[in-house]
């Protein structure tokens, strides 16, 4: 099963052995450097921003009490259903050059071009705020689920011995978060690293931008995948650089029996309180939803039809369906490493969660490639014996789009059940099994319901990601199929961002309905501890 | 006989009802025709609906990125069950014919209808759509007869009045290729170093967004592809149309070879199963109602110019077009990228 999953990203690294075309020699010379600098930037720019967000976000709603804590605490994932290049794309048509913002600026002050200093949306400052604004509630979803589970005595331990709680977040709940905000922070870079749409729409020439422009521009596929070679070499250093970190260091918790005291804000604490969620909500989702709602809205007559059903039919089953498998295979990745804990099967799991890295595209190819053949191999070998040509099995179907997805959104799963399955001592284990219970039912009976919300969490975020997954989805789909992701895309691509903007709206709205359910049973498995 | 537990039940009848579901693979009953397309649905589909309504052929599509859609052509091989394959510019048809996915078409109709630029050399795909891209010029601020040419735009006069979309897209990529082709790299560089020179703003955005900041005054001029134009006079949207009012178009190159003209089109595939059905659309799509529907619905030039166009198009007037056959654009793509890569053109 691992290997399985590994072998699109190993069929990526195997373009190294391939011999390095001259187109090397003159990436090197321009335009190479370029592409690292600003990928790096991203990163450290991404990585700051959704840490910064995400756990001030989760402190606010996992630590601190105030007048509705509970709305804030959902709506701050709500700019998960966001897709980064939507948000690009709106706030480019609210705060570019020609748009409302500064020409309503220019008609009140009479300025013309050159005559006050704006801030460009389209740099590379643009795309961090802009991935930031949207990848920050891995982080927040991750960080406050660990808060939560935290130990409060440790926590009271803390406040007792005189820490300010500013103190005790730092020392103490930070720290001992570290799986949680290693795995949203990762998940926010690495999709950061896989980008297309966001860094090209504002002409950032990353990374990514480079890999297509190698494959498309100068039709070197073979140089494009050695590039993306690179890239998960450099992803899977810094994964082991970080693992060998913490190698020591063991993050179980004992299960937190005692009710969790909230710090209480009262006053302008609150009103603070408030003002960050509204200025971190209201960037994140409010301001550009409202503004694809002002589009969608014009226009919606035309675009409300049947085939915008199909798509909304489409788009749902394919994300549940795709989570589902995502969710069974992480869990069962999950436990293989924990029981057999081998050399080989940790690294096809580093291998296999190494997609998440990866362009979406490049991921179809690396899917695309071993499947055809093996389609091509069967319809040959049922050709020679049984003389039936069975044609392309799995190929042009929804089971290799499904199966792309799981090599793609494979990490976000994994981390995700693993950070759970971290906070799970062996000693309950031991204890389970020696009261006489099998393996079988230690999962079922003590596993499964303290991994829940982890579960349901790893499935949620892969819906969410596939419902707004575009380039592996154009490539790979079946005759007569499309999404919503994909006819936001045709239609913004074509710079119709007014038609774009319902199918847009769409996707949030869908993103949305699990993130409430989700968000409920965290918040209601709070309650029943309580 | 015991009875099996009723979730074991319930998982096999899932995993059979997922089998189905996933293992279906295209069987084709009957007249039907399997596109892979470049060309995304809203502006091919109209016509492809037309042509089952007059054939009974029954047309399945799938659109996405040209070489993406090779790559899966490629990769398929001869089991693919694509017939034909769609692209929206001619450098995509060229690789698509140098990878061998292509096979020759013997049609006479084909090869009197479409001019011989805008065809393949050895009949493997021809053009539907001629898409020109021009340069669009801010009407209060400059007078035409300062433009000629796209050369022309190197000149120092020129500095921080150009705007143009980024060096990644194709359209980019083949006008610098039209211009190797025509003048020689040596030529095409020295050119496009004083042309970046002259960019009022890095590159970034499309095209409606470089015709956007001709309007509001952050650039003099801009190079775009002419439909975009067309798009944003006919939109619905008041801005757009203010914004459109602003510019005018300009044809380059008019005393020499020519304004930079790409194209989209069509061949059809080593693995068509149905070539019979094939070419009657490759034929349909070249009629006059199809000709003139590209232009109606988006802006672009019919590929024979005996075809009357619309309104918005024949406002533009008639334009002499660059006689380089479009795939040459195809062949000094790559030569062109690392052009602009050395000159800076982000």
């Amino acid at each position: 099963m691992t290997v399985i999953v590994a072998i699109p990203v190993l069929v990526i690294i195997a373009s190294l052995i391939q011999p390095f075309s001259s187109a090397w020699r003159h990436l090197a010379d321009t335009v190479l450097i370029d592409y690292i600098s600003n990928s790096l930037l991203l990163m450290v720019g991404v990585g700051f921003g959704t840490l910064i967000l995400g756990v001030s976000a989760a402190w606010l709603t996992a630590m601190c009490d105030f007048p509705g804590r509970k709305i804030l605490s959902w709506a701050f994932l709500l700019p998960m259903a966001m897709p980064a290049y939507i948000i690009a794309y709106t706030y480019t048509g609210i705060l570019d050059f020609a748009g409302p913002v500064q020409s309503t600026l220019r008609a009140t002050f009479g300025w013309g071009y050159g005559d006050y200093y704006f801030p460009q949306i389209r740099s590379i400052g643009g795309a961090i705020c802009m991935l930031s604004l949207v990848l920050y509630p891995y982080v927040y979803m991750l960080v406050r689920i660990a808060f939560l589970e935290q130990s409060t005595a440790v926590l009271e331990a803390s406040r007792n011995l005189g820490k300010k709680p500013w103190q005790t977040l730092f020392s103490v709940a930070l720290p001992m978060s570290r799986p949680a905000i290693v795995a949203g922070v990762s998940l926010a870079l690495m999709e950061t690293l896989a980008d297309y749409g966001t860094v090209a729409y504002f002409g950032v020439s990353a990374f990514t931008t480079g890999i297509f422009r190698t494959w498309y521009g100068l039709g070197e596929l073979t140089t494009a995948a050695q590039l993306c070679a690179f890239l998960l070499l450099f992803v899977f250093a810094l994964i082991m650089a970080e693992r060998w970190s913490r190698q020591r260091l063991r993050f179980h918790h004992n299960s937190a029996n005692k009710k969790l005291v909230r710090m209480q804000l009262n006053g302008w604490h609150a009103y603070i309180a408030w003002l960050i969620g509204c200025l971190i909500v209201g960037l994140g989702f409010v301001i550009p939803a409202t503004q694809l709602l002002i589009w969608a809205s014009s226009r919606w007559q035309e675009n409300l039809n049947g085939a915008f059903l199909s798509l909304l039919l489409n788009s749902f089953s394919l994300a549940a369906i795709a989570a589902i498998c995502c969710v069974v295979v992480a869990t069962f990745l999950a436990y293989t490493k924990r029981v057999f804990n081998s050399r080989l099967e940790l690294g096809a799991v580093g291998v296999a969660s190494l997609g998440y890295a990866v362009p979406g595209t490049v991921i179809a190819v690396g899917v695309l490639i071993p499947v055809a053949w093996l389609d091509n191999k069967i319809d040959f070998l049922s050709r020679t014996w049984f003389d039936i040509p069975t044609g392309l099995l799995l190929s042009g179907t929804i089971g290799i789009l499904v199966f792309a997805y799981v090599v793609r959104f494979l990490s976000v799963s994994l981390n995700t059940v693993e950070s759970g399955l971290s906070a799970i001592k062996p000693s309950i284990d031991e204890s389970a099994r020696s009261l006489g219970s099998g393996p079988g039912q230690v999962l079922k009976r003590v596993h499964l319901p303290i991994l829940r919300s982890s579960l349901l969490t790893a499935a949620l975020l892969v819906f969410v990601d596939v419902l707004k997954e575009l380039p592996t989805t154009l490539i790979l789909r079946p005759f007569n199929f499309n999404t919503l992701a994909v006819r936001t895309y045709e239609l913004a691509s074509d710079e119709r961002l007014v038609d774009a903007a319902l199918p847009a709206l769409a996707i949030i709205v869908i993103g949305l309905l699990p993130v409430l359910l989700i968000t409920k049973s965290i918040l209601n498995e709070r309650a029943s501890h309580e | 006989m015991p009875q099996r537990p009723a979730p074991l039940n319930t998982a096999l009848g899932t995993v059979f009802a997922l089998l189905t579901f996933f293992i279906a693979p295209t069987f084709s009953y009957g007249d039907e025709l399997n596109i892979y397309s470049a060309r995304q649905e809203s502006l091919i589909k109209p016509l492809l609906d037309r042509f089952t309504v007059l054939t009974g052929t029954k047309i399945n599509l799938v659109t996405g990125k040209g070489d993406a859609l090779l790559t899966r052509l490629r990769s398929e091989g001869l089991n693919s069950p694509a017939d034909v394959l769609l692209t929206v510019d001619a450098g995509r048809l060229y690789r698509a014919q140098q990878a061998g996915v292509l096979q020759p078409i013997s049609s006479q109709g084909l090869n009197e209808a479409i001019p011989q630029h805008l065809r393949s050399p050895e009949n493997r795909w021809y053009g539907l759509s001629i898409r020109a891209r021009v340069i669009i010029y801010a009407s209060e601020r400059i007078d035409p007869s300062e433009l000629s040419t796209y050369e022309a735009l190197s000149a120092p006069a020129w500095k921080g009045k150009i705007c143009i979309r980024s060096s990644n897209n194709i359209y980019n990529q083949s006008l610098v290729a039209g211009i190797i082709a025509s003048q020689g790299m040596e030529k095409t560089e020295a050119w496009l170093n004083g042309f970046v020179e002259n960019f009022a703003r890095p590159p970034a955005g499309g095209d409606r967004d470089q015709i956007k900041a001709v309007a509001a005054g952050q650039c003099d001029v801009a190079i775009v592809n002419s439909y975009y134009l067309g798009g944003m006079i006919n939109s619905d949207d008041k801005r757009q149309q203010e914004a459109a009012s602003k510019v005018h178009l300009f044809w380059p190159n008019q005393n020499d070879r020519g304004a930079h003209i790409n194209i989209s089109g069509a061949g059809i595939t080593q693995s068509a199963k149905n070539v019979g059905s094939a070419k009657r659309l490759l034929a349909f799509l070249a009629n006059d109602e199809s000709q003139q529907w590209y232009g109606e619905t988006n802006n672009e030039f019919p590929v024979r110019p005996e075809v009357d166009v619309s309104k918005t198009l024949s406002a533009w007037g008639p334009f002499k077009a660059d006689q380089l056959n479009v795939g040459e654009l195809g062949r000094y793509n790559a030569d062109a990228i690392m052009a602009m890569d050395r000159a800076g053109w982000k």
